[in-house]
């Protein structure tokens, strides 16, 4: 589960916020049926890699660690969020904005020092954004990202920057949950559909800095859809999604309360890498492991004070996923996405490396880490 | 240096003539500078408006009113040189049951950010002090009842967030959610802004675009890019040429949708007015030139008065040149004043025009435009420059004659032997006169009629130098019979014809300006009220509010229209507007049942409509014949539905009601080539014996109170004629000033010659005269003086109000109308002059007989 989705929902579009945040617009409830996510639902691929408009909120989401040419690395991140808005659904205008889809991209760059970012927003149809319903394939404007053949295809032209990544998976798709349904609080009103495909091979060009250069790495993608997602008690979430290095994988989430302690946790370890087939046609699914709530811990080690927002994150981080303990390390600390100037969203996203704690021969990793709901407190106390 | 108290002081000693001359020269510095100021405040609002509008955007897509098909949207945003593309439905809304409008733009909020950002909707919750708007309401821009307005249009409306508001769609209503602002744009007062799928579909705009608001890029990928290498470093794109792109756009589109700079707009809007605001600007530097007159009479006969004086200066030294220089800087002085006092004037004349007509002083062109009036350095430097020339150019010619005449003479000879202008130029003057004759014939230049302006300048020089002959003849003419009084006047004006001629000059540039005007107005109001006649033959029309872009009666309405007992037929008219070339404003279309000779149209020439069975026929009017050189029976492309199709030009005819041009066509052919069945307007014959009260309640019954309007044609007539008038309001505040710079002109050189003439009076006293009959004389001198150059004045007036209607009003306004000359208010214009005439030469003279007959014979002795 990732509610960045909602934060980027959001961030493209402020009145969205309030939505995210799980308060209903009073008196403008729509009568809109979205589906409802139940348990038992088997997931089918390649179908449920595509778009599913009848639930209210989607998102693809790819983050990872890429190597330019001279070893030095980058982090890198491409979101597509699909929402559907329950409003224009009897419209029969072209415009009427019934499904809305927003991308987001960002580049990590510690010799920068901070992240670059940039955004498409559209409402679906004329062409300006699209979403497939039998595979992944969702573009706003010239942004796309597409499953073709059994690569992703992630294509991303910002003011700063562009890259163009072709991201092949190892393995089927990892499912998160009870294969797939994936509880977000202790009602499971609160849920989603979720799986995540790690370790994906990156390979592809960068544009950056005025030249473009060929770059490689290991990304994670994330496909999530659900209706009601957000329990009211949330104020925040941390998220990880890691690529160890012995081919194994591990995402954790927590949700925070007002007082930034635990609601609820989730987490999914994939075994290391060791019998598979060699090519997609004989994928076998690894072993993997779904931890309960109270299995998983997250507890902050080391705060980071930006100096434009005055927010502290926790950048440092011990996790605990049942008997292993992991050390979570930044790839820089300045890994803020501030846009309140144009959208009010500000919120913490980054590249981070992962070691095992007590096992120093045991394996490392990279990932990504999310961070929302520390400014609020700034703003309520 | 003392000199300047010599001549300077001099405009001190005759005190009223120099009033009078700086009065007109201030009121004709202050109209003029008024009509410009107010111009370009009301164009720079709207050029504000429009930019406030149009954004960052470097093209807009533009096509008819009624809007074009959508999909052009989809191909031309998805050109690599188009960086974002917003699409608009752009309405001009009308509060349901009311007078007031908006402007109501549907637009897709993601496309708007990225084009049009000053124009993004706030939902009114947002709190601007928590810098984040927690609250907002969820969706709100995005809903399909809710509107924002900017804070300037609640204001106008007195509405506020949460309150509903009614507009009129179709003839139906739309309520709709005050659900925020616009802060960008808080000070229009008629904005308003929707979701583009929700005006689509309320306001029957399904499948329409009205505008598409373009970024380009600056640079694109290289040609022949496509996979990786599209992703090459934009240090390697190629920069984007602004002609190419365009073209690349208009390429896209379909017939009568254009892609334009959004600064066509703005050139559009002050291109409509231009030719109302020069036609303006020509008639207040009349005014200004009638000041230089003055400046002229009260100079030439104070260099008379003076010539003992300036004999004396150049005999202790004073050289010519100097002489010349000081004279000249008398009427510069006087002009300065008056430029200085006229501009100050024209600030306040500005302020109440602007207060009482608005921006277009009243002609209609920028409705709803509140502009605000700004010091304007260059266009004030400009005016009291204007009135410097007048004052010099009035002092030129009797500074020269002063300089020019030698000591000796000067200080022997009487003072009234050499006053200027006595015998006059016939020839020169009858070779100026042609030539106006000439530049008639030149064709206007970038729609402003050049060659009118240099004919009405020619005719008013030519019959000004032509006006001592005119006076001599006259003279010669008149029995020398009569009273004594009588015989002396007249006797004066054939030996003496200078003085006569200069006062009369300054009545003729006024009488002809103002009959002019006059001739003008009449024969403009005359042939709107014909038209008017035949336009409106019906027994009762009806419409559906005032905007033909949201406002409509659809078919079932229009059933239920025919279907009212006691009518007998309905034909019934839609209205949209068409771009038929890129940067020229759009051209009205006007679909109705058009008989096949066009017999009930306003024809100009004959017609030569189609055989049946050809081509659909068009019927322009004068504007579109002269914007599109189309001529009767020529076959042209006409943009409809967005496909080019081949029409038969059949006639042109006038309409007075769209200077920008209107095509006619029938309604079937209309919506046999669009399939658009809506119609705006219908005209209602009665069956005989129908009550025309019973049948107009009746039809208003049939939709929402206040959103169809039912009018009988005398009361639409009397309607289109109160606006005529106010339109040309200002022009009857020119002629008004004509008429008091005439008079005053009079008045002046009476003044001037009455001072001048003490010892004739006193000899006159002598030899037995009555001050009566001296007075008798005066006021038959001014009669006469006026007399000739209201004549004059009237013959020169007739001539150039010919060249305003058929040169003038034709190239700029685009429309010919009937000569009518108002036979009965000009007589009695003419002769009330001539009676003020003499009155104000009788009251200047005054002072001059009042004094002692011999003191007077024995002054200067």
């Amino acid at each position: 589960m990732k509610r960045r989705g909602f934060l980027l929902a959001l961030a493209a579009f402020p009145a969205l916020r309030a939505w995210a945040a799980g308060q209903a617009g009073a008196g403008q409830e729509q009568a809109t049926a979205f589906a409802p996510v139940l348990p038992g639902r088997q997931l089918v691929f390649p179908r449920d890699h595509g778009a599913h408009p009848d639930f209210r909120t989607e998102w693809w989401y790819a983050t990872g660690w890429l190597k330019l040419a001279d070893g030095s690395p980058l982090g890198f991140q491409i979101t597509f969020f699909r929402v559907r808005t329950g409003i224009g659904e009897d419209n029969p205008s072209a415009f009427a904005p019934r499904q809305l889809l927003l991308a987001h991209a960002a580049i990590a760059d510690p010799r920068h020092g901070r992240l670059r970012h940039d955004q498409r927003s559209a409402r679906s149809g004329f062409g300006r954004a699209t979403y497939a319903q039998e595979t992944t394939d969702v573009r706003v404007g010239d942004w796309r990202f597409a499953l073709v053949g059994d690569s992703y295809r992630a294509e991303v032209r910002g003011e700063e920057f562009a890259y163009a990544l072709n991201l092949r998976p190892d393995a089927p798709p990892l499912l998160n949950g009870k294969a797939g349904f994936s509880v977000k609080a202790p009602d499971p009103r609160h849920a989603s559909y979720y799986y995540s495909r790690p370790q994906l091979a990156v390979s592809g060009t960068l544009s950056l800095d005025g030249r473009a250069q060929p770059v490689s790495g290991r990304a994670w993608l994330d496909h999530e859809w659900s209706s009601e997602l957000l329990p009211t008690a949330a104020q925040g979430w941390d998220w990880i999604g890691i690529n160890l290095d012995d081919g194994g994988a591990l995402m954790a989430f927590r949700l925070r309360d007002h007082r930034q302690g635990t609601l609820w946790a989730a987490a999914t370890l994939r075994a290391a890498a060791s019998a598979r087939g060699a090519d997609g046609a004989g994928q076998r699914a690894p072993a993997s492991e779904i931890l309960a709530p109270e299995a998983v811990e997250f507890v902050p080690l080391r705060q980071w004070r930006s100096p434009r927002t005055g927010i502290e994150y926790p950048v440092e981080w011990r996790i605990r996923v049942g008997r292993r303990s992991f050390r979570l390390l930044p790839l820089l600390d300045d890994q803020e996405l501030d846009s309140r100037r144009s959208t009010g969203a500000i919120y913490w996203e980054g590249a981070v490396r992962l070691q095992e704690e007590g096992r120093e021969d045991g394996p490392g990793g990279r990932g990504y880490l999310e961070m929302t709901g520390y400014g609020e407190r700034i703003r309520v106390g | 240096m003392s000199l300047a108290r010599v001549f300077l002081g001099s405009l001190a000693r005759r005190r009223l003539a120099t009033l009078f001359s700086l009065a007109a020269i201030v009121l004709g510095v202050g109209l003029g500078m008024a009509v410009q100021v107010v111009h370009e405040a009301a164009l720079a609002e709207f050029a504000r408006g429009m930019r406030s509008m149009s954004g960052d955007a470097d093209l807009q897509v533009v096509g008819a009113r009624g809007g074009f098909a959508e999909a052009s949207y989809a191909q031309v945003a998805a050109l690599p040189e188009v960086m974002a593309a917003s699409p608009i439905v752009e309405i001009d809304a009308q509060i349901a049951g009311g007078d007031q409008r908006l402007q109501l733009v549907g637009v897709d909020v993601f496309a708007l950010a990225q084009v049009t950002p000053a124009l993004l909707p706030r939902p009114a919750a947002a709190s601007p002090a928590s810098g984040v708007s927690n609250d907002g309401e969820r969706f709100a821009v995005l809903a399909d009842d809710a509107i924002f307005l900017a804070r300037a249009a609640q204001d106008a409306l007195g509405v506020k967030p949460g309150d509903t508001l009614r507009l009129q769609a179709g003839a139906g209503e739309v309520a709709l959610r005050v659900a925020g602002d616009i802060p960008g744009a808080a000070d229009n007062p008629r904005l308003a802004l929707m979701d583009i799928a929700a005006v689509q579909e309320r306001f029957g705009k399904l499948g329409l675009l009205s505008r598409i608001d373009l970024r380009l890029a600056e640079k694109v990928p290289p040609p022949g890019s496509a996979g990786d290498s599209a992703f090459v470093a934009r240090d390697e794109w190629v920069a984007v040429d602004a002609g190419t792109a365009r073209a690349r756009v208009q390429a896209l589109l379909p017939a009568g949708v254009i892609a334009e700079p959004p600064q066509a707009g703005e050139s559009q809007a002050s291109r409509l007015s231009r030719s109302y605001r020069v036609n303006l600007t020509l008639l207040a530097a009349m005014a200004l030139l009638t000041g230089g007159f003055l400046v002229f009479s009260a100079q030439a006969l104070s260099v008379v008065r003076r010539r003992t004086e300036f004999a004396f200066l150049r005999a202790i030294g004073l050289d010519r040149r100097r002489l010349f220089a000081w004279l000249l800087t008398e009427g510069a002085l006087v002009g300065l004043a008056g430029g200085i006092a006229g501009a100050a004037l024209g600030y306040a004349l500005a302020a109440a025009l602007l207060a009482l007509l608005g921006g277009d002083l009243g002609a209609g062109f920028f409705a709803g435009l509140t502009p605000k009036l700004e010091f304007e350095p260059s266009v004030t430097a400009l005016y009291v420059l204007l009135g410097i020339v007048a004052g010099v150019g009035g002092a030129w010619l009797p500074a020269r004659e002063a300089a020019t005449v030698s000591p000796a003479q000067a200080l022997k000879a009487g003072d009234e032997a050499a006053l200027p202008g006595g015998h006059g130029h016939p020839h020169l003057a009858l070779l100026v006169l042609l030539a106006s004759l000439a530049a008639c014939a030149i064709p206007p230049r970038d729609e402003l009629p050049i060659g009118g302006y240099l004919a009405v300048l020619g005719l008013l020089a030519g019959s000004i130098m032509l006006l001592p002959t005119v006076a001599a003849t006259i003279a010669r003419h008149l029995p020398a019979r009569g009273s004594v009084p009588a015989r002396l006047a007249i006797a004066r004006l054939a030996a003496a014809p200078g003085h006569a001629v200069v006062a009369a000059a300054g009545v003729l540039t006024s009488v002809a300006l103002a009959a002019a005007m006059a001739i003008m107005v009449t024969s403009f109001r005359d042939s709107v009220g014909n038209w008017l006649e035949l336009v409106l033959s019906s027994d009762l029309y009806l419409r559906s509010g005032r905007t033909a872009s949201s406002t409509y009666l659809d078919e079932d309405l229009q059933r239920r229209i025919a279907a009212v007992p006691g009518i007998a037929s309905v034909e019934f008219t839609r209205l949209d507007q068409v771009r038929l070339a890129p940067e020229q404003p759009p051209v009205a279309l006007v679909a109705r049942p058009v008989v096949p000779d066009g017999s009930e149209l306003a024809l100009v020439g004959a017609a030569d409509p189609a055989a049946s069975g050809g081509e659909p026929n068009l019927w322009i009017s004068e504007a579109v014949h002269d914007a599109q050189g189309w001529r009767t029976g020529q076959q042209v492309d006409f943009p409809l539905a967005g496909r080019l199709v081949r029409m038969h030009v059949a006639g042109i005819w006038t309409d007075y009601s769209r200077p920008t041009g209107t095509v006619m066509i029938d309604l079937d052919d209309y919506r046999r080539l669009t399939g658009d069945r809506l119609a705006n307007d219908a005209a209602i014959r009665l069956t005989r014996g129908a009550d025309m009260q019973a049948v107009s309640a009746a039809l208003l019954a049939l939709a929402a109170p206040g959103t169809i309007e039912v009018a009988p044609p005398d009361e639409i007539r009397a309607l289109s004629l109160r606006l005529f008038d106010r339109t040309f309001a200002v022009t009857y505040l020119l002629e008004a000033v004509a008429v008091a710079i005439g008079l005053a002109g009079v008045a002046a050189s009476f003044a001037a010659l009455a001072a001048a003439r003490r010892r004739e009076f006193g000899m006159l006293r002598h030899l037995g005269l009555a001050r009566r009959e001296i007075g008798k004389m005066l006021a038959l001198e001014g009669a006469l003086a006026a007399g000739v150059g209201v004549l004059g004045g009237l013959l020169a007036g007739g001539a150039i109000g010919l060249v305003l209607i058929e040169v003038v009003n034709r190239q700029s306004f685009h429309w010919s109308m009937d000569l009518r000359v108002p036979w009965g208010s000009l007589a009695l214009f003419a002769l009330g002059l001539v009676a003020l005439a003499a009155l104000a030469a009788v009251l200047a003279g005054r002072q001059a007989m009042r004094q002692d007959a011999v003191l007077a014979v024995r002054e200067d002795w």
